[in-house]
C-alpha cells in the first residue's frame, strides 16, 4: 500500500506539470486553432532566463526569477502572440503549426548556445526533505508540485468561468464572429490568452527544473507527454487537460514500477492509440464539427 | 607597376600557406557538446585544449604548432561517424574522442580503415574486444573497474544484496554487464536491476523501486546528469543505504548538481583532481584558473589524450600517423619521460590502459580519496 502510494503521489506530481502545459495546448487551440510545437520549450525556458538574468546581472535568485520570468511572458506571450501567430494566422493554420515547429528549434538552440548546452542545478521553492503518509516516504517537492499545479489550474479554471473578463474569453474561443459584435474586444482576448498560456508555462518551469535540472533539451520529453494528455484529455477542454495530464503522469509511473522501467515511455503511447481508436475527441473532449 | 605588386603579394601568400600548413600538425577532436554527452565532452574538449595550449607554448610536437579543432557529435552515433569521416578526410594526424561509448562503437571501425589512432574517453567493455588495433582508451575499462568494486561492496560496505540502477546505452549495459557478475562472485544478491533511459529526467518512480527492494547497497551507473538526477529522487525518497559508483557518480559535475544529495556517495574512481598526485592537483588548478570551475575525470581524459600523442610522436621521431598506434600499443608511458601524461599509464594491446586507480567519497560537498589502488599488472 505504502509502495503503491509513493508512485501514485510521484505520478500525480508529474501529472501535474504535464497538465499545465497541456492546458497552453488547449489554450492556444482554442484561440488560434493550431498546435503549439514549441510548448515544451516553452516550459524549458523560463528556468534557463532566470539562472541567465542571476548570472548575467549578479541578481539576487528573487530578482533573478522576477527579472526571466518577465522577459518570458514579455517575450513569449505578448511577442510570440504579436510576432508569430497574427502574421502567420492569416494564411491559415498549418503555416502557423510550421511556425512553431520552428520556434522550438530557435528556442532550444538558443538556450544551448545562449546559455549552456549542460544541465544546471535550478533552486528549489521548498524544502527537500520527505514526510511520511501511511508508511510512504512522500516527497515535499511533489506536494508543492501538486499544490500549486492544481491551485494554479484552479485559480484559471475560476477567471475562466466565474469573471467576466474570463467569460469574455471563452466566448471570443467559441465564436469570435459573434463575441465581436457583442463588443467583446476580441483581439485583447486572444493576447490574453497566450500571456496565460506563457504564464502556465513558468510555473510549470519553476516547479520542475529543481528536479529536471534546467537545460535546453527539457523541452522534448515534456512537450511530448503534455501533448499525449492533451489528446488523451480533450484538446479542447481545459479540464481535458488536466485529466489527461493526470492520467498520462500516474501511468507512466505504475508503468515503470509495475510493467517494465525500460518500457515506461512505450506505455503512454500504446495509452495514446487506444484513446485516438476508441474516443478520438479525448475523454473530456467535445466533438467538433468542421467543413473542408 | 601596382599589377606587379598585386601578382608578387599573389605568389608569396600561396608560398607562404603551405609552409605554415607544414608548421603545424592538425589534430580533430570529435565530441559530444550537446545533447546527453554534454557534461563530459564539454569537459573532454577543455581538457585537450589546454593540453594544447600548453604543449604549443612550449614549442609544439617536434617543432609544429597543433592545430586542434572540434566537431559536435549532439550526442548522435550518425553524427560521430561523419565527423570522424570528415576529420580523416580533412588529414587530421589522430583522432580525438567521442566519450560516450555508444558513438565510439559506431565510429570507430573508420578511424581503423585509415590507419589512424583514435583516442577516446569511452568506458565500456566492450569497445577493446573487437581486434581494432586504433582503438585507444584514455580510462579504465569496465573490465578493470567492476571486480574493484565488488571488493568494495563486500569488504568495505559489508552488502550482502544490492541494487543495480544503470542507463540503458552501450556505457551503461556494458557497466551492467560487468558488475553482476562481479556481484555474483562476490556472494552477493542482485536485491533490484533497474534499467533507465539515457537523458532520463524523472527518477522518482526508479527511486522508489530501489527503495522497496531493501537492498544493502545501490550501485549506480548513470551519465553525469542522469547520476545527479538520480541522487536528487532517492533523496526525495528517503533513501539513506549506501550509494556506490565509478567516476560518472563522483565527478564534480554530479557533486554540483546534486547538492547536498551527493553527500555519502562513494565508489572507485580512476581519475580526479583530489588524489593525492600531485601533477593531478597541478592540471586541476591549471584548468580551474583557465575555465573557472573544477575539472571532472573527463577533462584529464582529454588532456592525456594529446600528451598520449605527443609522447608517441616524439617517440617515433617523425610524424607517422599509423606510427602513432603501433608505438602507442604495448607502451608504459612514464611521467619522467612526459609529464603530461600526469600518472604512469600502461596502454595495453588491444587498447586498454592499467594505471593505479582510487577509492572516494563525497564529504561536505567535496570529493576525498580514501584509498589508492595499485595497477592490476604493477
Amino acid at each position: 500500500m505504502a509502495e503503491f502510494l509513493a508512485y501514485l503521489i510521484a505520478g500525480i506530481a508529474t501529472g501535474a506539470i504535464y497538465a499545465l502545459a497541456a492546458i497552453g495546448f488547449t489554450l492556444v487551440w482554442q484561440t488560434s486553432q493550431t498546435i503549439n510545437f514549441a510548448q515544451g520549450e516553452f516550459v524549458m525556458l523560463p528556468a534557463v532566463l532566470v539562472l541567465l538574468a542571476i548570472k548575467l546581472f549578479g541578481a539576487p535568485i528573487w530578482l533573478g526569477a522576477l527579472i526571466g520570468i518577465a522577459a518570458f511572458i514579455l517575450i513569449f506571450g505578448v511577442g510570440f502572440k504579436l510576432t508569430v501567430v497574427d502574421p502567420m494566422i492569416r494564411h491559415g493554420v498549418l503555416p502557423l503549426a510550421i511556425a512553431t515547429m520552428a520556434l522550438s528549434i530557435i528556442m532550444k538552440e538558443g538556450a544551448k548556445d545562449g546559455f549552456s548546452a549542460e544541465a544546471q542545478k535550478f533552486p528549489s521553492f521548498v524544502p527537500t526533505e520527505t514526510i511520511s503518509v501511511f508508511g510512504a516516504a512522500i516527497s515535499l517537492q511533489h506536494v508543492a508540485i501538486i499544490a500549486v499545479a492544481f491551485g494554479v489550474i484552479g485559480l484559471l479554471q475560476w477567471f475562466v468561468g466565474g469573471t467576466r473578463l474570463g467569460r469574455q474569453m471563452q466566448a471570443t474561443a467559441q465564436n469570435p464572429t459573434v463575441a465581436r459584435i457583442l463588443g467583446i474586444p476580441v483581439e485583447r482576448m486572444v493576447l490574453l490568452t497566450f500571456v496565460i498560456n506563457a504564464a502556465l508555462a513558468v510555473v510549470a518551469s519553476v516547479l520542475i527544473s529543481p528536479i529536471y535540472l534546467a537545460k535546453f533539451s527539457n523541452g522534448e520529453v515534456i512537450g511530448l507527454f503534455a501533448f499525449i494528455a492533451a489528446i488523451v484529455g480533450g484538446f479542447n477542454q481545459v479540464r481535458g487537460a488536466l485529466v489527461g495530464g493526470l492520467i498520462v503522469g500516474i501511468v507512466d509511473s505504475m508503468a515503470a514500477a509495475y510493467i517494465s522501467t525500460s518500457y515506461r515511455l512505450a506505455v503512454p503511447l500504446v495509452l495514446l492509440v487506444i484513446v485516438i481508436l476508441v474516443k478520438p475527441e479525448g475523454l473530456m473532449g467535445r466533438k467538433e464539427e468542421r467543413r473542408v | 607597376m601596382k599589377m606587379h605588386w598585386i601578382i608578387a603579394a599573389a605568389l608569396g601568400t600561396a608560398v607562404s600557406l603551405p609552409a605554415l600548413a607544414q608548421d603545424k600538425v592538425k589534430l580533430v577532436d570529435v565530441v559530444e557538446l550537446s545533447g546527453a554527452g554534454a557534461t563530459a565532452g564539454t569537459n573532454w574538449k577543455n581538457g585537450i585544449d589546454l593540453a594544447v595550449a600548453d604543449i604549443n607554448a612550449k614549442g609544439g610536437i617536434l617543432g609544429k604548432q597543433i592545430e586542434i579543432v572540434h566537431y559536435d557529435t549532439q550526442t548522435n552515433p550518425g553524427n560521430t561517424r561523419a565527423a570522424v569521416q570528415r576529420a580523416i578526410d580533412e588529414g587530421t594526424y589522430a583522432v580525438l574522442g567521442p566519450v560516450f561509448s555508444g558513438p565510439i562503437g559506431a565510429s570507430m571501425q573508420i578511424a581503423q580503415r585509415a590507419e589512424i589512432a583514435q583516442l577516446v574517453g569511452g568506458e565500456a567493455a566492450g569497445l577493446t574486444k573487437q581486434g581494432n588495433q586504433y582503438l585507444f582508451r584514455t580510462s579504465l575499462s569496465q573490465t578493470a573497474a567492476m571486480p574493484k568494486i565488488a571488493k568494495y561492496l563486500k569488504d568495505t560496505v559489508k552488502a550482502g544484496s544490492v541494487a543495480v540502477v544503470w542507463v540503458n546505452n552501450d556505457f551503461g549495459k556494458g557497466g551492467r554487464d560487468a558488475i553482476i557478475p562481479e556481484l555474483e562472485k562476490a556472494g552477493i544478491k542482485l536485491a533490484v536491476d533497474v534499467a533507465t533511459e539515457q537523458g532520463q529526467a524523472d527518477f522518482a518512480a526508479d527511486a522508489i523501486k530501489v527503495k522497496n527492494s531493501n537492498a544493502d547497497a545501490v550501485f549506480v551507473y548513470l551519465n553525469e546528469e542522469e547520476s545527479a538526477r538520480f541522487l536528487r529522487a532517492a533523496k526525495q525518497q528517503g533513501i539513506t543505504k549506501p550509494m556506490v559508483g565509478e567516476t560518472t557518480l563522483l565527478g564534480a559535475k554530479v557533486i554540483e548538481l546534486a547538492g547536498d544529495a551527493a553527500n555519502g556517495v562513494k565508489g572507485h574512481v580512476g581519475l580526479s583532481i583530489d588524489a593525492p598526485i600531485p601533477a593531478f592537483q597541478e592540471f586541476g588548478k591549471k584548468f580551474q584558473a583557465k575555465y573557472n570551475y573544477v575539472s571532472d575525470h573527463n577533462g584529464m581524459k582529454g588532456y592525456m589524450a594529446v600528451y598520449m600523442v605527443k609522447w608517441a610522436t616524439e617517440k617515433q621521431k617523425k610524424f607517422d600517423k599509423k606510427g602513432v598506434a603501433d608505438t602507442l600499443r604495448g607502451a608504459t608511458i612514464k611521467t619522467s619521460e612526459e609529464p603530461g601524461i600526469l600518472i604512469e599509464t600502461t596502454i595495453e594491446k588491444n587498447g586498454d590502459l592499467d594505471r593505479e586507480s582510487f577509492l572516494a567519497e563525497v564529504k561536505d560537498g567535496k570529493q576525498v580519496i580514501t584509498a589508492t589502488l595499485p595497477k592490476i599488472n604493477p
